[in-house]
């Protein structure tokens, strides 16, 4: 037993607002530079839709992530022969198309125009070439577009649900999105490492951040293809590779990264696993449908003796198995068993972890009779003498969720390689702790309701609220349990602090002391 | 006129390598975020396969087969002797030259035309494109024009170049060269020149290494067994100020 600390997220997807909030504060920290204007570590899809780089869940496109080969994995389109053999042109390279052309506009010509019969208007210049351009995408551009046919309908989940259930989606008065938050997953058996020709990409071995070193990115590309969340992205300016650092030094400094402080909706939980690294490539080769439940096995219980004993063997720190054991995301994705990995099957092992979305699954639109409402409105007031009512009541709905209004199917490709039977499991948990709630709450379900929702379901009523305050009243501490990066042991490590006591700073005593004399 | 020749093929070659090594040391060391070629595959990718792969191609092989008469001249006029396998080197010489050619003229065209390739390009590219160009040209004459260049390289070219590596300048035969191909002699010591100043420099960092690591890399900011052993001492690094 290897046992390693890994940072890891959990984004619990019903609270997602969309907003954005998340993306612009990394953009204003970390990709606001030339060459970068395109790139979005943290980005947020609507869903079902294409995403960004546009389709990149297709991997008949983009060749990114493992596949299996033989009895082991290799990578798909990245790798080690591929790698050189493409050096000079890698034919699996998405193009700044396939995201968008970074372009601004000419705002001086608004106030700097001369006189005449029209407005001034600013023309969108392109901030590659500086030229007028036509923009043809940009940044979320199919924002809260789901249902469009050049957005939603071409979303790659979509591929395994029958042409009904597509149908279905798409109609009228069912149709439903929700939105996906992306960052880099810092996986377990990270595609882009592997795919790093020149070896710059690592793991950190003290919290697994997954990092690029500028200083030794040759510009071979190859980990932007091998990423299958296309979440590594190449500078065309200076010619590196960059992706999502985790914003390690706020964690370092105890901060949560920008876009999890920032969020609005807290939707985003940040916390250290402990697993085993002798079971990487055992877990990453296993059959798809095992891929999650093996992933889950993986991660180690802070609270087991012998877990412990082996963690303090392998270097880790005291403050560290600490943070474990309170960690948000160890509840949400081991206790609790109620967050999934996106997209699994690329076997890259992500350790970022969602917590499927109810909403979508579960509000419906039913007739209703809606006169006794209207009747008792006043005249002038606004209101549509319709007969149907949004809605998002728990109890009908519970045990039914594989009718439900939005395909489980979908869900399941998205979040457990297709396996409907663990997608349901966590939306039923999260409809038992509505329920157990509705019932403290309001109380106007009965008892024998709750309680079988909660039997079938695995959970208590302790449990229950647990969840729900760490879903709906957790504070700042209890969303994000950084553990201390212990920094200065690693420095005493390496040289010998008394040689640098008493100098002014980083060891320039001497020239201190020279100066002026 | 001795004075030049001189000058162009004794102390331009010693200077060339000097400038080489040392430059690209240096850089490698000093500015090691600028050893690499900026790919623009990134903003264009259709068009420029159809240059950088035969480009690239194409150079290998003439590059290895400069090589090879270089380092075993004696075993390439052996091989030379049967003339039909002189007929087959002189070809692929040709027809990798005309290779490198055309991959070279199409890699210039998409960087002159592309407004987006414009964008990233430096007068360094330029310089790099032109230098490389006349010396694809010239070498393509050579081998047009002065037959039989895969027997006279190793006869009279090769003791040249391993004269200036043994440090005892023979320069006899090259002086006597036409003006092309010592045109051809000074280009390659003039791009051996520029590696350390130019996008060049990417060969040196050919990332060879990649075919024996493994794929996953890990790296700790400690020695984390050391770390936790209550017997090892607070600091392994010996004090330096007493």
């Amino acid at each position: 037993m290897d046992v390693r600390s890994q940072i890891s997220m959990v984004f619990h997807l019903d609270k997602c607002i969309g907003c954005h909030t998340c993306s612009i504060a990394c953009k204003n920290i970390w990709t606001d530079r030339k060459g970068a204007e395109y790139m979005w570590w943290n980005n947020v899809e609507t869903k079902p839709g294409t995403g960004y780089p546009g389709k990149w869940e297709d991997q008949r496109i983009y060749k990114g992530g493992w596949e299996k080969k033989g009895d082991g994995i290799d990578l798909k389109g990245a790798g080690k022969p591929q790698s050189l053999t493409n050096i000079f042109h890698n034919p699996h390279m998405p193009v700044i198309d396939d995201y968008y052309e970074p372009f601004t506009y000419k705002y001086l010509d608004l106030i700097e125009s001369p006189a005449g019969d029209d407005q001034p208007t600013a023309r969108p210049i392109s901030m590659i070439t500086g030229e007028p351009m036509d923009i043809k995408m940009g940044p979320n551009w199919d924002d809260d577009l789901s249902g469009t046919p050049d957005y939603a309908r071409k979303d790659p989940n979509l591929e395994k649900l029958s042409p009904a259930e597509q149908e279905a989606m798409f109609q009228m008065e069912r149709m439903a999105f929700f939105y996906l938050p992306r960052i880099c997953n810092h996986c377990l058996n990270p595609a882009c490492v592997a795919s790093c020709p020149s070896g710059a990409i690592y793991k950190r071995g003290e919290d697994g951040v997954v990092l690029i070193n500028q200083s030794v990115c040759r510009a071979w590309r190859m980990c932007v293809t091998a990423c299958p969340y296309k979440k590594s992205y190449y500078n065309w300016n200076t010619g590196k590779s960059e992706k999502c650092i985790l914003c390690y030094p706020r964690i370092e400094a105890g901060h949560a990264p920008a876009c999890m402080h920032s969020c609005v909706g807290r939707i985003r939980y940040l916390g250290v696993l402990l697993y085993d690294a002798d079971r990487i490539e055992d877990v990453a080769s296993a059959d798809e449908a095992e891929v999650v439940s093996r992933q889950m096995d993986m991660i180690l219980d802070p609270f087991d003796p012998p877990v412990i004993e082996a963690a303090k063997q392998n270097g880790i720190a005291d403050s560290t198995i600490d943070a474990a054991q309170y960690s948000p995301t160890y509840k949400f994705v081991k206790r609790w068993n109620l967050a999934l990995p996106l997209h699994p099957e690329f076997r890259t092992l992500p350790m970022l972890f969602y917590v499927p979305p109810l909403l979508p699954v579960m509000a419906s639109v039913t007739k209703a009779d809606n006169t006794a409402q209207s009747a008792g409105m006043n005249p002038i007031a606004k209101h549509w003498p319709d007969s149907w009512l949004y809605d998002t009541s728990t109890a009908a709905l519970f045990g039914t969720i594989d009718e439900a209004r939005f395909p489980l199917q979908y869900m399941a490709n998205l979040f457990s390689a297709g396996d409907t039977a663990k997608v349901g499991d966590r939306l039923k948990k999260l409809m038992a702790v509505r329920l157990h709630r509705r019932r403290v709450t309001v109380g106007d379900v009965a008892e024998d309701t709750v309680s079988e929702a909660l039997a079938t379901t695995g959970l208590t009523p302790q449990t229950a609220d647990d969840i729900y305050y760490l879903t709906s009243l957790a504070q700042f501490d209890d969303r994000f349990v950084i553990p201390a990066a212990h920094r200065e042991q690693a420095l005493e490590m390496m040289e010998f602090a008394g040689d640098v006591k008493g100098n002014t700073g980083f060891g320039f005593k001497n020239a201190t002391a020279e100066r002026g004399s | 006129m001795n004075a030049l020749n001189t000058f162009l093929f004794v102390a331009f070659p010693y200077v060339a390598v000097i400038v080489f090594v040392v430059g690209v040391i240096y850089r490698y060391r000093q500015k090691g975020f600028t050893v690499s070629s900026l790919s623009s595959q990134f903003l264009e990718g259709r068009q420029l396969f159809w240059g950088t792969v035969p480009f690239h191609i194409g150079l290998l092989v003439v590059f290895c087969g400069h090589f090879i008469a270089f380092v075993l001249p004696q075993a390439n006029l052996t091989w030379n002797t049967i003339p039909i396998r002189l007929l087959i080197l002189e070809v692929t010489a040709l027809v990798f030259g005309l290779t490198v050619l055309v991959g070279l003229v199409s890699l210039m065209y998409r960087r002159l035309t592309n407004a987006r390739i414009r964008a990233v390009t430096t007068k360094m590219d330029i310089a790099v494109e032109l230098l490389l160009l006349a010396q694809v040209v010239l070498g393509c004459w050579i081998a047009l024009g002065f037959r039989w260049g895969a027997s006279w390289f190793p006869a009279s070219l090769s003791p040249y170049l391993w004269s200036l590596v043994k440090l005892t300048p023979e320069t006899g035969a090259v002086f006597a060269l036409p003006w092309v191909i010592k045109l051809h002699i000074v280009g390659a010591f003039s791009i051996v020149f520029m590696v350390p100043f130019t996008r060049l420099v990417h060969f040196v960092v050919a990332p060879l290494n990649y075919l024996v690591r493994p794929y996953q890399q890990v790296m700790w900011n400690w020695d984390r067994t050391a770390i936790r052993d209550p017997s090892a001492p607070w600091s392994k690094a010996r004090p330096k100020n007493n």
